[in-house]
């Protein structure tokens, strides 16, 4: 017998503190994999973001630092101008890059920073309780949104990130994947895999890749439910697609 | 059996998604809770294949797969031997 799978020694052996069915672990393991990977443990740079993966340090063994909410990107941007030889990621949620970050990530795609971003976009705000998320779909309920997410009650439209940054001339390369099913999961982990690489190879602007994520627990869904969820419900609204690059 | 996994079942959370990916629907949720009170993952005595899909979706990242692979070459194998040209022949 021989093995086929094992954890890979870049995530740190420890539990998470997701809920049962979260998305974030299996970003978590991708990503460590893909550094695993392309061998750049020693001169990799993650920045955690504020939202549910706040605590990412503690499961990547690679350098990480926390930063104010939404202002990844933008630290991001220093630490790549100062170590240009270091690979710089960040990893943030909806909330923080599209909510209270969205200056920030426009402004670093504006700039053509040479940097990847990873944003789970899981439709809510997680950490909080299930409220309403920039991203929220419409009709869909949240603990702020009882009766359906409805741009007449003045609550607006789902904000599509990756369209918007894949019109910039700044960005290199823009995709949307889905966590949904092993065939989702192999995609996202190439298109990580991608993105890190255009990094290493010094392409000139900002690579980010759109993780459509579940969230069993404010979704109010079993995890293979919301599993379907995504491919059924959330794929209509974020379609799946490599916008650039 | 061409393929074992190993869970690590205190650390599993219950989610079952490796449950639903199974394509030999060889995985169960346990009756017994664990340390954290989660009801975790089980394999049974079902037919592995070693396909990975299980440790592939674990959100936890607690499977570990291992894989015979002699026993897989020898399925690829097989029709290759048995192609249509050498059956035409046999049957010459």
């Amino acid at each position: 017998m021989n093995t086929v799978f094992q954890r890979t020694s870049v995530l740190k052996n420890c539990s998470t503190h997701y809920c049962p069915g979260c998305g974030h672990g299996i970003a978590h393991r991708l990503l460590a994999e893909v550094v695993d990977e392309l061998n750049i443990q020693d001169r990799t740079i993650g920045i955690a973001p504020v939202g549910c993966a706040v605590l990412a340090y503690n499961y990547l063994d690679v350098d990480m630092i926390e930063v104010a909410h939404g202002r990844a990107p933008a630290v991001a941007t220093g630490m790549k101008r100062t170590n240009p030889d270091k690979i710089i990621f960040s990893y943030q949620g909806d909330g923080d890059l599209a909510a209270i970050g969205t200056a920030e990530i426009i402004h670093a795609a504006h700039r053509a920073e040479r940097i990847t971003v990873i944003f789970i976009n899981n439709a809510v705000f997680g950490m909080t309780g299930g409220q309403m998320a920039p991203t929220t779909m419409l009709g869909q309920i949240t603990a702020t949104t009882q009766q359906g997410r409805n741009p007449s009650n003045g609550q607006g439209y789902p904000l599509q990130v990756s369209e918007i940054l894949a019109l910039l001339p700044g960005t290199v390369y823009v995709e949307r994947c889905a966590l949904s099913g092993v065939p989702g999961i192999k995609r996202t982990k190439a298109a990580m895999k991608h993105a890190f690489g255009l990094q290493m190879d010094d392409a000139p602007g900002l690579s980010l890749v759109e993780i459509l994520s579940p969230c069993p627990t404010y979704w109010r869904m079993s995890p293979a439910k919301a599993m379907k969820w995504i491919e059924e419900e959330m794929c209509k609204a974020f379609p799946i697609a490599r916008l650039k690059g | 059996m061409a393929g074992k996994i190993v869970i690590d079942t205190e650390r599993c959370k219950g989610c079952g998604l490796c449950v639903v990916v199974c394509p030999k629907k060889s995985i169960v949720i346990s009756k017994e809770s664990n340390k954290n009170g989660y009801f975790p993952a089980q394999k049974t005595d079902g037919d592995c294949i070693g396909c990975a899909q299980c440790a592939i979706i674990c959100p936890e990242g607690i499977i570990q797969v291992c894989r015979d692979q002699m026993e897989r070459i020898r399925i690829v194998a097989a029709p290759e031997k048995h192609s249509a040209s050498h059956l035409i022949e046999e049957k010459a």
